[in-house]
């Protein structure tokens, strides 16, 4: 397939030398900030409940401030995967869309009006869940019934993001009217079309809050139809997990093989995947609705099947990531077949953390496709094993991956130097090892029908033979407890430190292709194909029966009237 | 570019290549789509052949209606014919009504459930038998029990804060023994589980 148009003869240089201004800088490095904040606070409920499983229970000496497990499982649910994903994810999309272009945003006040509708979407949002008036968990099923403020809070965090997507695409469009013909960066690409998919996959959570949570929770009506409100959900379920993944592939495939003195091994497949991700991740929630009652075999099925597609752009993630990393490691002396693995740079935190974490990623992935297997998924949902598995994914091949990128941005933005390199290598291979004893654990206890959501040291119902997999469980907490502590404490020295010379503060590592990016396609530069589409699809897949349940809705579960938590 | 590596990476050099796609990766391709139909087809065999069924739509109540309602007023088990039976359980904060099924071995067991309050969850340990349980909907799923022993049946849908201590068992008993314990309709040995759940009804 040749393309030819007219830029071919002006091929355009990816590294182009544009650096943010130090206002630009700072607020990319706000986003970064918050994320951080949610991720410590966050992230400190985790080891409670691993203690908890083999029954050492701090709860009681925090009863004060947090009241119960639950409480501290909604924290952990909602500052972790909700509130650090995304403040980071929109932050890093802010430097990857500049840094990628080469140029400032067109309409940076668009971008700060929604950064400052995203925190006052959190703090409306943390009040109530501290007030232990929303101890929902970050799921909120109704007829659990949370104060109307916490509904609004998510609400205009999810607004926010959108509002500072629609200045990624005003940026985008400037950005081609200046560089006619050009293909545009991977980097900034990527980004784009991750806030393309999230605009359509958090139509469902929006139409969910909108006319279901928020008129009930302020009273003015009185009862919910849970059934619909969990297909909202999962329309925007899912795809959320791929909005938390592909700033991480982002890095994968556009920045690791810079960091590692390599090159991106096929820019055509890493366009191939993002667009593959925005037509399929969202015609697939049904998958996390395989044991529901109330929705017809069929779709189930269906979603079942597409599930399997989504997985293709991720196969060819890890080859074309892996291959990158190859390129590279053999480039430096690495010989044989595996050999140059070691040769790559793991004296690097930032890269250590990333390769780490696609590591332990590739077993999330097995897991994945376990979860998305139709009756399969009837001997682990809603078990141990589902945490299990997404503390494989989301808590480390992103999480790992975001702190990796961390390691060299926030010293880029704040002009300092990253304090404690060799302490930053322990915090990743700490965390590395931690999750893979709890995980392990976790997924072990799914298997042996062990509840997810519930503090096992007090259940009533446990077997003295689920002991050893829960005292792993509080190992691997604590371990990770170090890691996590570890990190926050980099980062603060890291912030807190002196400003250093031009020289020796990181630059954004951006990766070339092998092969030119003039010579993609071009069908692999363009939104309209793939967002007609991903609207097609989502109307075959998902419309018969979305349109059922609507029509079919019935507000008839008011919830428990007896004081839940 | 004109840079290469030994090894795979090669191939990716050379722009007569469609899109660039080195021959590795090409095969790579091939042997996922290949993994992921082989996957297809037999889940699709498990699924609709085999009998490994997941839950469908298998009818509605009114939440708020529904303990007043037949079969839904005297959960229970019921016996359908030699061998095979039906129970429908009612999920509630913080119970399940009734909380004990005994069944003889090799009974074929096929199970109601809905809450008129929250959302829970029902699963049968070392068993296929998981479903959410959702007010407004009953699930249902079937499972025979070929082997003796007690599996105890466990929320695991978050449901406040008794959630923890959400379970109820059956009770997979000889086929000798089968008699005396058939008898427990109208789950009256549940009633100590009730205490706080009956403000739904009005
Ligand atoms: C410090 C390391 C961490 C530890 C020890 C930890 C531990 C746990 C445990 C034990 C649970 C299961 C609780 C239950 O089902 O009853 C859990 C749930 C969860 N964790 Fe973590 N976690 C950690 C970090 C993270 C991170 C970094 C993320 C996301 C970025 C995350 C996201 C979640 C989510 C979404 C849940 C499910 C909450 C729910 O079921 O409502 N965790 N965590
Ligand atoms: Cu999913
Ligand atoms: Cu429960």
């Amino acid at each position: 397939m040749t393309v030819v148009d007219r830029s071919q003869s002006r091929p355009r240089n990816w590294d182009n030398d544009y650096e943010l201004t130090d206002s630009e800088k700072r607020f990319v490095a706000q986003h970064i900030y918050v994320a951080i904040a949610a991720l410590f606070v966050g992230s400190l409920f985790g080891p409670l409940q691993a203690f908890e499983f083999s029954g050492v229970d701090f709860y009681q000496y925090i009863e004060p401030v947090i009241k119960s497990y639950y409480q501290g499982l909604t924290l952990h649910g909602v500052l972790n995967a909700l509130v650090w994903t995304t403040f980071f994810i929109v932050g890093f999309t802010n430097l990857t869309t500049m840094k990628g272009l080469g140029r400032p945003l067109s309409h940076p006040h668009i971008n700060r009006i929604g950064f400052w509708v995203m925190v006052v979407g959190l703090l409306t949002t943390a009040f109530p869940i501290l007030a232990n008036s929303a101890t929902v968990l970050y799921t909120f099923y109704p007829p659990l019934q949370a104060s109307w403020a916490f509904y609004l809070g998510l609400t205009l965090v999810v607004v926010g993001s959108w509002i500072e997507g629609l200045g990624f695409y005003l940026t985008l469009h400037a950005w081609r009217k200046e560089n006619r013909g050009t293909r545009s960066p991977f980097i900034a690409l990527g980004g784009i079309i991750n806030a393309a998919m999230w605009q359509i996959a958090t139509l469902g959570i929006a139409v969910e809050v909108l006319t279901m949570l928020l008129p009930w929770s302020l009273g003015i009506t009185d009862a919910t139809d849970p059934e619909l409100a969990r297909t909202y959900f999962w329309f925007t379920g899912h795809p959320l997990v791929y909005f938390w993944l592909l700033p991480a592939y982002v890095s994968w495939y556009g920045m690791l093989p810079k960091q590692v003195g390599g090159k991106l091994f096929s820019d055509s497949l890493a366009r191939l995947a993002f667009w593959m991700f925005l037509i399929v991740s969202v015609p697939v929630g049904f998958h996390h609705q395989f044991t529901d009652p109330g929705v017809p075999q069929t779709w189930k099925f269906i979603h079942a099947l597409l599930t399997y597609a989504v997985f293709f752009p991720s196969m060819i993630t890890a080859f074309t990531v892996i291959a990158s990393l190859e390129y590279a490691g053999r480039k430096r002396g690495g010989t044989g077949l595996v050999g140059w693995i070691r040769t790559l740079p793991w004296d690097d935190p930032s890269v250590t953390a990333q390769l780490l974490g696609a590591i332990l990623f590739m077993f999330g992935g097995i897991g994945g496709l376990t979860n998305a297997s139709y009756n399969l998924n009837l001997v682990i949902h809603n078990t141990a094993w589902v945490p299990g598995h997404f503390h494989l994914t989301v808590a480390t091949a992103v999480t790992l991956t975001f702190m990796g990128v961390t390691y060299w941005m926030i010293p880029h933005l704040t002009g300092k130097a990253l304090w404690g390199r060799r302490v930053a290598l322990f915090q990743t291979w700490t965390w590395f090892v931690g999750m893979i004893i709890f995980s392990n654990a976790m997924h072990m206890l799914g298997l042996l029908g062990a509840p997810r959501r519930t503090p096992l040291g007090k259940a009533l119902y446990v077997p003295e033979s689920w002991d050893g997999h829960l005292m792993r469980v509080s190992i691997g907490g604590a371990i990770l407890l170090v890691s996590v502590l570890t990190y926050v404490y980099i980062m603060v020295r890291t912030i807190a430190g002196p400003k250093v010379e031009k020289a020796l503060v990181p630059a954004v590592p951006v990766a070339q292709p092998l092969r030119p990016s003039q010579q993609t396609p071009l069908w692999l530069d363009r939104f309209k194909p793939w967002l007609i589409g991903a609207g097609v699809l989502l109307v075959i897949a998902y419309g018969p029966q979305l349109v059922d349940q609507i029509f079919n809705m019935n507000l008839n579960a008011p919830g428990s009237d007896i004081d839940l938590w | 570019m004109t840079e290469t590596a030994p090894g795979p990476s090669t191939g990716s050099d050379d722009p007569n290549l469609t899109m660039g796609i080195d021959p590795y990766e090409r095969n790579w391709m091939r042997l996922s789509i290949a993994l992921l139909v082989a996957f297809a087809a037999t889940i699709t065999v498990a699924g609709f052949s085999m009998g490994f069924a997941v839950p469908g739509a298998d009818g509605e109540v009114d939440p708020r209606t529904v303990l007043e309602t037949e079969p839904w007023s005297s959960p229970g088990l019921r016996e359908i014919s030699p061998g095979v039976y039906e129970a429908y359980v009612v999920a509630q904060t913080w119970s399940f009504n009734p909380r004990e099924l005994e069944v003889p071995v090799g009974s074929e067991l096929t199970i109601y459930v809905t809450s008129p309050d929250v959302q829970h969850g029902f699963s049968v340990r070392d068993t296929n038998v998981n479903m959410q349980v959702v007010p407004g909907q009953v699930s249902k799923l079937s499972y025979t029990f070929d082997e003796v022993g007690e599996f105890p049946y466990i929320c695991n849908e978050y449901c406040g804060q008794g959630h923890a201590a959400m379970y109820g068992v059956v009770n997979v008993v000889p086929a000798s023994a089968v008699s005396a314990g058939n008898d427990n309709d109208n789950a009256s040995d549940s009633a100590e589980a009730q205490g706080d759940a009956d403000g739904q009804v009005d």
